[in-house]
């Protein structure tokens, strides 16, 4: 009921409701971006019910993942057996 | 997929698995607020990559399992009227009512539709002039938004034939609500992720420090969980109690101001029944007096009897102490034996985000692996 899922906004339409193509790993499916004005194509968005309720900071995705990166790096974490 | 394959590479996991394992040393417990979130912890075992000493309790955060029976009542009457098309999100037809669910009342005739997006519901309104159209708002903060747009959209195009039968709730009020509680044990949450890229974080900053609770704002993939159950744990070791943001690649401070700005505009708070957990104040939306036409109680108060509200059903479940965090599903004694997703008694074994259903999803033929 609250799954909210990433993709990206392929074509955008600035009708009275602003509305778009966006691709779900190649699923694609009309959602309302209405509330993502600054949202352009190419951009990833989080969708949920039909409706992009925020745009994905991919700098701040980046940063996650280096640091969880780094995290796997450290000699004294080495992985824990299955 | 880009932003989720990332977010549940093992190699990630089993690294913040082992740095959890390296930081804990006290026994902590710790609640997942949303559904969504627990449908991950026990879909991907992550509960049991943790130390012994940290518990996960899984809380309140599903909104079908939390709508009230007097509610569902109500959408069974409404659905069943000749001149009414009933709109829903799937996961609500199996919610046992006081003495129907939607599904049956589907069965029997009833003009119940499956949306995907409350904006589906508008444009059935707009299709079917001589029908009214009722679409069933349930969800959080997150859901909120959609449906305000929805009630914008069919004023703009002047429909008198769409409402809406409102049972939003939101998570703070709750969140303060069970660490107000005597029974609580919570001491560090997971805030929901998809809630706070709506509405922000800034009203957590008052019950983290009230209660004096690390609060930590979460996403939903495997990584995100582990790495929200990471902060929470070093805040508690270090005996600090602060507002985190973990997801921070969807989540902004003030959240989605344009989001905020339809929902604050279409809906006010109101008190709210919580099924198997009781009435929070101020814990619900309703519409505001100024789209009181759009308000499908309203519309239909001649031709519906609104039961009064009660807990006092179901008998055997267990469903308010499950979502407060007192009890796991499989301690109930109904659990996978007269509840099961297809019969269930009560809601959480319904949405597929209820702690119940996830447990028997995941869990239910898994005792082998222990
Ligand atoms: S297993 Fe079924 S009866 Fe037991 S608490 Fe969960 S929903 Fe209620």
């Amino acid at each position: 009921m609250c799954l909210a899922i990433p993709g990206q906004i392929q074509r955008i339409e600035d009708g009275d409701l602003r509305t778009g193509t966006v691709s779900f790993a190649g699923v694609t499916k009309e959602v309302c971006l209405a509330l993502v004005p600054e949202a352009s194509v190419g951009d990833y968005v989080i969708v949920h019910v039909g409706f992009a309720i925020s745009q994905v900071n991919e700098q701040a995705a980046k940063e996650s993942l280096s640091m969880i990166a780094q995290l796997s790096l450290d000699p004294t974490n080495e992985s824990p057996r299955p | 997929m880009k932003y989720v394959d990332e977010f549940r590479d093992p190699k990630a996991v089993h690294a913040l698995s082992k740095e959890i394992h390296r930081i804990t040393r006290h026994p902590w417990t710790i609640m997942e607020v949303c559904g969504g979130q627990t449908h991950s912890i026990v879909r991907y075992g992550l509960d049991r990559l943790l130390p012994t000493a940290i518990t996960l309790i899984h809380g309140p955060g599903c909104p079908v399992c939390v709508t009230p029976i007097e509610l569902i009542d109500a959408a069974c009457q409404l659905a069943s009227l000749p001149d009414v098309i009933f709109c829903s999100f799937g996961d609500m037809l199996r919610v046992p009512g006081s003495r129907d669910d939607l599904l049956h009342v589907k069965a029997q005739g009833g003009d119940i539709r499956i949306i995907y997006s409350p904006l589906d519901a508008v444009e059935i309104a707009h299709t079917y002039p001589q029908r009214h159209i009722i679409c069933f708002a349930v969800g959080f903060e997150t859901t909120a938004p959609a449906q305000a747009m929805a009630v914008l959209q069919a004023r703009r195009l002047h429909l008198s034939n769409f409402s809406l039968l409102v049972a939003h709730v939101l998570v703070p009020p709750a969140m303060e609500a069970i660490l107000s509680s005597s029974e609580n044990r919570v001491q560090g949450f997971l805030a929901a992720g998809h809630v706070c890229t709506v509405m922000g974080y800034d009203m957590y900053e008052l019950i983290c420090h009230r209660f004096q609770v690390p609060i930590v704002v979460t996403g939903f993939e495997p990584v995100d969980i582990l790495e929200g159950v990471q902060l929470v744990v070093t805040q508690l070791e270090e005996g600090r109690y602060e507002v985190e943001n973990q997801y921070s690649r969807s989540v902004q401070q003030s959240g989605n101001l344009e989001a905020r700005k339809v929902v604050d505009e279409v809906f006010e708070p109101t008190s709210r029944n919580w099924r198997g957990i009781g009435e929070i104040s101020r814990s619900g939306l309703q519409l505001r007096q100024s789209f009181a036409e759009f308000d499908a109680l309203r519309i239909f108060e001649d031709r519906i009897q609104l039961s009064r509200s009660s807990n006092a059903l179901e008998s055997e479940c267990q469903s308010g102490r499950i979502l407060q965090g007192l009890m796991k599903p499989s301690a109930c004694s109904a659990f996978g034996i007269r509840c099961t997703p297809e019969h269930p008694l009560g809601a959480p074994m319904v949405s597929s985000e209820g702690a119940c259903a996830a447990y028997y999803r995941y869990r239910h033929h898994e005792v082998a692996r222990g």
